[in-house]
This record gives structure tokens, C-alpha cells and sequence, in this order.
């Protein structure tokens, strides 16, 4: 457990003292500031918990993209610059390696994400929001983003090179996110299995209208824990190469 | 005395090719020990094995008395490991990257403050542990790499070609270090650099083609190869007779003429036994001048291309 903190605690450092940590932040913030006025402010008149689902929303996809952009560094940098050996010849096994690499990620992506709390903030001065609606919409993406990362972690796993990473990771949330199309044009029961596949649509809507379901909490953490397993056989394929 | 390290039939394949091939080779605790080879003699791929970053498709490896298969974890802790491009982050500074491999490597964070100045003070870094790895010269970054593959101690240090890369002061100081690192620790390093092995191990391995062809110290592999001795001569006379002459010594195996420059030829000749007496008394007896004859050292280049069969470096 100490060495999966020793190796998060660095790479959260890492991400906050790189230029792509920087960018990505930045990108990040402007973007979800600019969509929170036009998509969730804009349009009319609203209720605040429309506003806000709507706010949860296009958060969604910024966290999305943002988690693969985060992740495509940690395991591929390692590669491009050599520094690999350090890990892989240390007495730490391979598991923790990842889950190490992607705590770190996930700590960024969660202070990246918190900071937006203000926004809600806003709502909450002009309208009436529920503390739980909140507490849901951020929940959800919380485990939208791990899940991303963990995809993302996977892709810069099986890649050398941070571009490829991320257009590994990027192709694999995309065919997870289609899975929701698939699920309305496919014929029962297979549209079930499609929808419930389904990175977003089914399982994080109900966050956004501030519905917790267990249901959707156990899919996020399993495909979690599902893409971190792969990384971590990959790892360990690694060296059989 | 304990063995350190102990393979059987090592062996790695990469889809077509076999990068080491049946190795068997056991090194004894506290020795310095050299890899010699060429470019692609599979040197690098058998260090990567002995510490663990690549499986091997057969064989088995023993670190310090632990099955590497079965104690996968404890062998890497007794293993420092600094490859050809030290493994660092380059945005840390000196003292928090030593830090960090410190407890990687399993030092209690007690005791890791004390472990990181000792072995900034041994490799010369004291005065820059506060720099970012970013800003170090590349003698500085390898001194880094060496620090972080000792910082915990280990019984064995495995060095990747520890001086590539260096300039001459730096290969000094290199050396040095490396030097130090004898008897508390078992040293096994690969280099292609002959004077350099030479200079600083006490026992060579020749590695050819992914296997180990030769071991000893420079002295027995010379002295293995000096079975057949080389002799050298000068002889003032025709180049057809001076080699007719000299072939027909008795015990001579072979004759080859190096050059020839106002009527001297040079030459040199092959033989089981020490046969200088034998073609001093034919020369003369030929009506020849011997201006010279000597028998020839081999220094370490020699016995290496001679293991080797003279092949030129690969890729």
C-alpha cells in the first residue's frame, strides 16, 4: 500500500509540474466555464436542478476527454523516456505499479473536477439546488472519470508513445460510448446487454438528476477494475518481450 | 564462497531470433565481474533477465541463493539495476528522486535520509542534491543512475554499459566509482569498451551470439588462446622465400606475411609450441637477415576478436 501512494503521490506531482497537466487543466477549466454559460445558463428559463443536470452534463464530456489526455502519459512517458526500469526492477509488483500510476491520475482529475465546484455554486446563489444533487452529479463523475482513466491507463499500457495512447483510449471510450446506439438499434435481449454496456447514457444520466443508484456505481467501478486488470496483464506481458 | 548469481540454461528467444542461448554461469558473492561483447551479442538482453525486467523463455536464475520464478519480489530487492540510459524523472531533484527509490526499493523511511546523503557522498553528488535532474550534465545523470541502483543497499549492482556516453574525465571518475562499489557489493557490468572491463573487473565473461563463449580473468583467456602462439618476425630477403622458410619449421601451422617495405618482410607465424629457436636457426640457415623476432602479446582487443572469430560490431 506504501508504494502504491509513494509511486501516486509522484506521478500526481509529475502531472502538476508538466506542461501537459498545465494545458490540460486549463483547456479543461475554460471549456467547462464556456459550456456552463451557453449549454446550462443559455436557452431560456429553467429549473436549477435543469440547469444543473444540464452542468452535469457537459462535465461529462470534458472529463471524458480530459482522462484520456491525463492518462496517456503515465506508463507510455515511461517508455519514451527510459525511466521504466526504475519501476520494473523495483521489489513492487506489477498491480501496484498501475493502480499507483492511476491513483495519481485520479487525484489530478479529481482536483481538477472540484475546482469546477463553483459553478454549482453560482446556481445555488440564484436558485434552489439540493446539497445531494450536487453530492450525486459529482459522484458521477467521479466514476465516469476513473473509468476513463482506467481505459486510459490501459491504452498507455499497451502503447509506446503518448499519441498512440491516447488514440487507443480515445477509440475505446468512443466504442463504449456507442455501445448506446447499438443498444437502440439492436433486437432484444441483445439491445439490454448494449445499453447496459454503455459507458454514459444509462448509468450516468441518473446522476445527473441527482439519483444514486448502486447499479450504476458497481458498472463503473467494474469496468474500473476490468481495465486496470488488463493494464496490468499487459504489464506483465511486457516482460516476456 | 557464496554464489551471487547462478543460471542454468538461460535462454530468450524474440520471435525468430535468440538473443542468449543456453547460458549457464555462476558468479561468486563480492566479485567484479565484465561482460564483454559486441553490439548484439545479447549482453543487454542477459543483464534485463538476471534483474527481472524480461522472463525468460527457458532456464532457470538463481540471485543470491532465490529462485527468481518463484521469489520474484525478494530477488528484485537485492538487485540495483542502472541501465545503458539511467532510469530518472528528470523534474525531481537529486535528493527527492534518491528519496523516492529509496523507498521503492524498500528502505524504511527512517532511515532514508541517512541512505540518500551516504550515497550522494560516495558518488560525488552531495553538492547537488538540491539541482533538477533536468539541469544535470550527463556524467552527473549517470552518477544518478549509479546512486539510485545502490541506495538500497543491494548485494548486486548490474550496470549496463556504465561508461557509454561518458568523456574521458568522466570515464575516470566513472571508474572509480565503480571500482568502490567492490566487496560490498558483487558487480557484474557489460561493456564493450575492452580497456575499461580490463581496468576495473576481476573476472570477464565473453559473450558471442547470445552465448558465453569464454570466462576467466584477462590473464587465463590470453593465456588460453596463447596455445597458439604468435611469432613475429623481421627477415631481410625475398617474401616467397622468407614464407617457404619459414613454413618448413618444424611445428609451425601457419604463415602469414603482413608486409613487406625495402626488402624487409614482416611476418608471422603460428605455432602449439614455442618455436622462436627453431625459425631463428632456419632464417639464418637460409641465408636470410633476421632483423628481429619476438613472440607476440595478445592484450585484451585481441583475445576478444580472437573468442569472437574477429567478426566486425553489429547494429
Amino acid at each position: 500500500m506504501k508504494t502504491i501512494w509513494l509511486i501516486a503521490r509522484r506521478e500526481l506531482l509529475a502531472t502538476l509540474r508538466s506542461p501537459l497537466g498545465f494545458v490540460v487543466a486549463a483547456m479543461v477549466l475554460a471549456l467547462d466555464g464556456l459550456l456552463f454559460n451557453l449549454l446550462a445558463l443559455g436557452g431560456g428559463e429553467k429549473y436549477s436542478s435543469e440547469v444543473l443536470a444540464q452542468f452535469f452534463y457537459t462535465l461529462s464530456g470534458t472529463t471524458m476527454v480530459a482522462s484520456v489526455f491525463i492518462s496517456m502519459r503515465l506508463l507510455a512517458e515511461e517508455h519514451q523516456t527510459g525511466s521504466f526500469p526504475l519501476l520494473l526492477t523495483a521489489p513492487v509488483k506489477d498491480g501496484h505499479i498501475i493502480v499507483g500510476k492511476f491513483l495519481g491520475a485520479f487525484l489530478f482529475l479529481a482536483l481538477l473536477t472540484l475546482i469546477t465546484l463553483y459553478m454549482p455554486l453560482l446556481v445555488m446563489v440564484h436558485g434552489k439546488v439540493s446539497w445531494g444533487h450536487v453530492f450525486a452529479g459529482y459522484l458521477g463523475l467521479l466514476l465516469l472519470g476513473a473509468a476513463a482513466l482506467a481505459i486510459g491507463t490501459f491504452g498507455s499500457t499497451v502503447a509506446r508513445s503518448q499519441i498512440v495512447a491516447a488514440f487507443i483510449s480515445g477509440a475505446l471510450v468512443v466504442a463504449l460510448l456507442l455501445f448506446w446506439l447499438l443498444g437502440r438499434a439492436a433486437d432484444k435481449p441483445l439491445d439490454d446487454v448494449f445499453s447496459f454496456l454503455a459507458l454514459h447514457n444509462m448509468h450516468f444520466r441518473p446522476f445527473m438528476a441527482g439519483k444514486i443508484h448502486l447499479r450504476d456505481i458497481v458498472y463503473y467501478l467494474s469496468v474500473t477494475v476490468f481495465f486496470l486488470s488488463a493494464a496490468t496483464r499487459m504489464l506483465e506481458s511486457r516482460r516476456w518481450r | 564462497m557464496k554464489t551471487m548469481i547462478e543460471t542454468r540454461h538461460l535462454t530468450k528467444d524474440y520471435e525468430d531470433l535468440r538473443a542468449v542461448d543456453d547460458v549457464s554461469l555462476s558468479i561468486e558473492r563480492g566479485q567484479c565481474v565484465g561482460l564483454l561483447g559486441l553490439n548484439g551479442a545479447g549482453k543487454t538482453t542477459l543483464l534485463r533477465m538476471l534483474c527481472g525486467l524480461l522472463t525468460p523463455s527457458e532456464g532457470d536464475i538463481r540471485i543470491d541463493g532465490l529462485d527468481a520464478a518463484e521469489e520474484t519480489l525478494a530477488v528484485r530487492g537485492r538487485i540495483g539495476f542502472l541501465p545503458e540510459n539511467p532510469p530518472l524523472y528528470p523534474e525531481m531533484t537529486v535528493a527527492r528522486f534518491l528519496r523516492f527509490a529509496a523507498l521503492l526499493r524498500g528502505v524504511p523511511a527512517l532511515g532514508v535520509e541517512a541512505r540518500v546523503q551516504e550515497t550522494a557522498q560516495r558518488c560525488q553528488l552531495a553538492d547537488r542534491l538540491g539541482d533538477r535532474i533536468e539541469t544535470l550534465s550527463y556524467g552527473y545523470r549517470k552518477r544518478v543512475g549509479i546512486a539510485q541502483a545502490i541506495v538500497h543497499q543491494p548485494a548486486l549492482v548490474i550496470l549496463d554499459e556504465p561508461i557509454a556516453g561518458l568523456d574521458p574525465r568522466q570515464i575516470v571518475e566513472m571508474r572509480e566509482l565503480v571500482r568502490s562499489l567492490r566487496g560490498e557489493h558483487t558487480v557484474l557490468l557489460s561493456s564493450h569498451n575492452l580497456p575499461e572491463i580490463s581496468q576495473t573487473c576481476d573476472k570477464l565473461l565473453v559473450m558471442d551470439r547470445g552465448r558465453i563463449i569464454q570466462q576467466g580473468s584477462e590473464h587465463e583467456l590470453a593465456e588460453l588462446l596463447g596455445r597458439r602462439r604468435r611469432i613475429l618476425l623481421q627477415v631481410r630477403g625475398e617474401r616467397t622465400r622468407v614464407k617457404d622458410t619459414l613454413a618448413r619449421v618444424s611445428g609451425v601451422s601457419g604463415v602469414q606475411i603482413l608486409g613487406e617495405a625495402d626488402g624487409v618482410v614482416e611476418a608471422e607465424i603460428e605455432s602449439a609450441a614455442d618455436v622462436r629457436e627453431e625459425a631463428a636457426r632456419a632464417v639464418i640457415g637460409a641465408g636470410l637477415g633476421l632483423l628481429t623476432l619476438s613472440r607476440k602479446e595478445l592484450d585484451l582487443e585481441g583475445v576478444f576478436l580472437r573468442l569472437t572469430g574477429g567478426r566486425e560490431g553489429q547494429a
